[in-house]
């Protein structure tokens, strides 16, 4: 029985990556996104300079243009130095490991957080229930930026109190979504077939009807993953996500800011590119999935 | 209708009350408010006396209602930095931030409506297909650094266009507007494109969605065979259905921009409701906050109304299916 179960689901994920690799332009998100990942986890190992470590840094080699030689430790700044003679190209790999961190870190605890309310709304039904979706209603009817600005506005800045905003704001997408999918699939035969069986509704619900919400729980994942990062860069450029001696990649930007108008654009530039070039394979990718999950478009 | 509006009425009024139950407990539950509101070097008599002239002695409730009191009377606490009624302080700077809300809604409009539309009419084009491409992008892209980029390109390196501030502005209403001088136009220009960006791709992809779904329908087929001219089948016949979604989700979106303008304002130092949010925030500027708070929650309620009421007049699917 097991070995049948686990040959269909391996056949059905086999054809969603046949599917997938069928658009190029998704593959190329996929590719980008691959490096991207990689290059985040292999940070200490591909880059020639710690950025956080004041002591490897020297002031004197501060805003030097791509290419430059620096003073002392016989290497090239391939994209130049920040104010404080960063290497460029080091900080934006480290700060592409703080923006994946925060925006995976939030939308996976947002997913189970949200999950978790979404399958209990459904489950519960009734007042709670109303309840629940009407909070949601309430927190997707603002606009993030506004509702993010207010919750930092009263915990403070830092990292874990962008994650945390990020949290709030995020679980409600994932609720909605696992609440209408549950109710879809628990008016399924196969519900009904377990129920005919005695198996317990709490056991119903994880084992049965969980499974089947996760795919587009996934997609919504995906571009939440993106926006989180968007927001989280936001945050930081304006001032309110990391501490000034990590800079993440919007804390870059925001730092090359004043030194833009004297015409010394790649502080600002480099880790903008690093920064789209995330944003876009993911939701590349998040689109892509979109359209293989989505039963109503598959063949 | 009526009892329609009377119900629409109602349900906003319950926002607005969920919003301040809210905003006025995740002030005094998060943090003690003592602690921001009084200076440290008080002794015990002056910081009781201030409590009690605060009202912070009272329970919770009543304190509640004191503060639903002051709203009523449209009072939401002095700012601390600036010495003057926070209220009073936001409405002054929102002028500023509509007009560049209105700039940049207008740009959305007139470049997404004619470029969707193109779109629409040939999606097999070479031109309808880069559009579609490079509005992926216009979604994709973080609109801080955008703005960072027009400003080197137009500002630093081809020097056409000013970087910061309102410029000149002249004097109507009793408000002062930036669009009505020459110079001011040039400072609205950067910003205003800087916010329309994401909105010009959003307003196309509707564009070229309605269009899509109309060229099809029986009515504009019978348009043609009527021997209408296509300019007037396109402006009369596939420009009006594909109005309505726009309508709606761009009333929506005008809240969504007065709420993003915060991140324009600040870097091209435009001194509108936005950048002084910011500002109060960082200088723990609370009453300021709770005021722009509410002010914005006022203002998206009553702009959904507009819109739920704009959407049934236009469409009379709707209004026929509400008069039931």
């Amino acid at each position: 029985m097991s070995a049948v179960k686990s040959y269909d689901e391996r056949s059905i994920w086999w054809r969603v990556a046949a599917d997938f690799l069928h658009s190029r332009i998704a593959v190329g998100g996929l590719v980008v996104l691959g490096i991207v990942v990689l290059a985040a986890l292999l940070a200490p190992w591909i880059t020639q300079q710690n950025p956080y470590d004041l002591l490897q840094l020297d002031v004197l080699d501060a805003r030097l243009p791509p290419g430059s030689r620096s003073s002392e430790g016989g290497y090239t700044y391939w994209l130049g130095t920040d104010g404080q003679g960063r290497d460029l190209y080091s900080a934006i790999i480290y700060g592409l490991r703080i923006s994946l961190t925060v925006g995976v870190g939030s939308a996976l605890i947002a997913a189970v957080v949200g999950t978790l309310i979404g399958l209990v709304a459904a489950y519960a039904g009734g007042k709670v229930d109303a309840l629940l979706m009407r909070l949601v209603d309430l927190l997707l009817s603002f606009p993030t930026i506004l509702m993010a600005l207010m919750i930092l506005a009263y915990v403070g800045k830092g990292v874990g109190n962008v994650m945390l905003t990020l949290v709030l704001l995020e679980w409600a997408y994932y609720a909605r979504t696992a609440r209408g999918q549950a109710l879809v699939e628990a008016r399924r035969e196969y519900v009904e077939a377990a129920q005919g069986q005695g198996i317990p509704r709490w056991r119903i619900v994880t084992g049965h009807i969980l499974p089947n919400c996760l795919p587009p729980l996934l997609v919504i994942g995906a571009l939440q993953i993106a926006r989180a990062i968007t927001l989280e860069a936001t945050l930081s450029f304006l001032g309110l996500g990391v501490p000034i001696t990590e800079p993440s990649l919007g804390l870059l930007i925001s730092n090359g800011y004043q030194y833009l108008l004297s015409n010394e654009y790649w502080i600002s530039f480099f880790p903008g590119v690093a920064l789209l070039a995330a944003i876009v394979a993911i939701n590349l990718v998040g689109d892509q999935l979109r359209d293989v999950l989505n039963p109503r478009l598959q063949k | 209708m009526t009892g329609w509006l009377l119900r629409r009425l109602l349900q906003a009024l319950c926002v607005v009350v969920a919003m301040t139950l809210i905003v006025f407990i995740g002030l005094h539950a998060i943090g003690n408010p003592i602690d921001i509101l009084i200076s440290e070097d008080m002794n015990q008599q002056e910081r009781l006396a201030a409590i009690a002239r605060l009202g912070l002695d009272q329970p919770l409730w009543r304190q509640y209602l004191a503060f639903v009191d002051g709203a009523l009377h449209g009072s939401l606490g002095r700012s601390f930095v600036y010495q003057e009624d926070a209220v009073r302080l936001i409405l002054q700077r929102l002028p500023a931030t509509m007009e560049l809300a209105f700039a940049a809604l207008l740009m959305a409009i007139v470049l997404g409506v004619p470029l969707g539309l193109f779109a629409g009419m040939k999606p097999e084009h070479p031109v309808s297909r880069t559009l579609m491409a490079t509005s992926i992008v216009g979604f994709s892209l973080p609109a801080f650094w955008v703005a960072l980029m027009l400003i080197m390109v137009f500002s630093v390196q081809l020097g056409w266009l000013p970087a910061s501030g309102r410029g000149a502005t002249h004097e109507l209403f009793g408000v002062k507007w930036s669009w009505l001088t020459f110079d001011g136009w040039q400072h609205l220009l950067l910003p205003a494109f800087n916010l329309a960006l994401f909105k010009i791709s959003l307003v196309l992809r509707l564009t070229r969605a309605g269009v899509r779904e109309v060229l099809p329908q029986d009515y504009v087929k019978f348009a043609r065979a009527k021997g209408l001219k296509p300019t007037r089948v396109v402006l009369m016949h596939v420009m009006r259905n594909t109005m309505i979604p726009l309508v709606t989700v761009l009333g929506l979106e005008l809240g969504a921009t007065i709420a993003y303008a915060v991140v324009t304002e600040s870097i091209f130092a435009w001194p509108g409701a936005g950048k002084l949010i910011l500002d109060s925030i960082n200088s723990l500027d609370r009453p300021v906050v709770v005021a722009y708070l509410m002010v914005v929650v006022v203002i998206f309620v009553t702009l959904n109304l507009i819109v739920d009421l704009l959407y049934k007049l236009l469409d009379p699917r709707v209004r026929l299916e509400g008069a039931k």
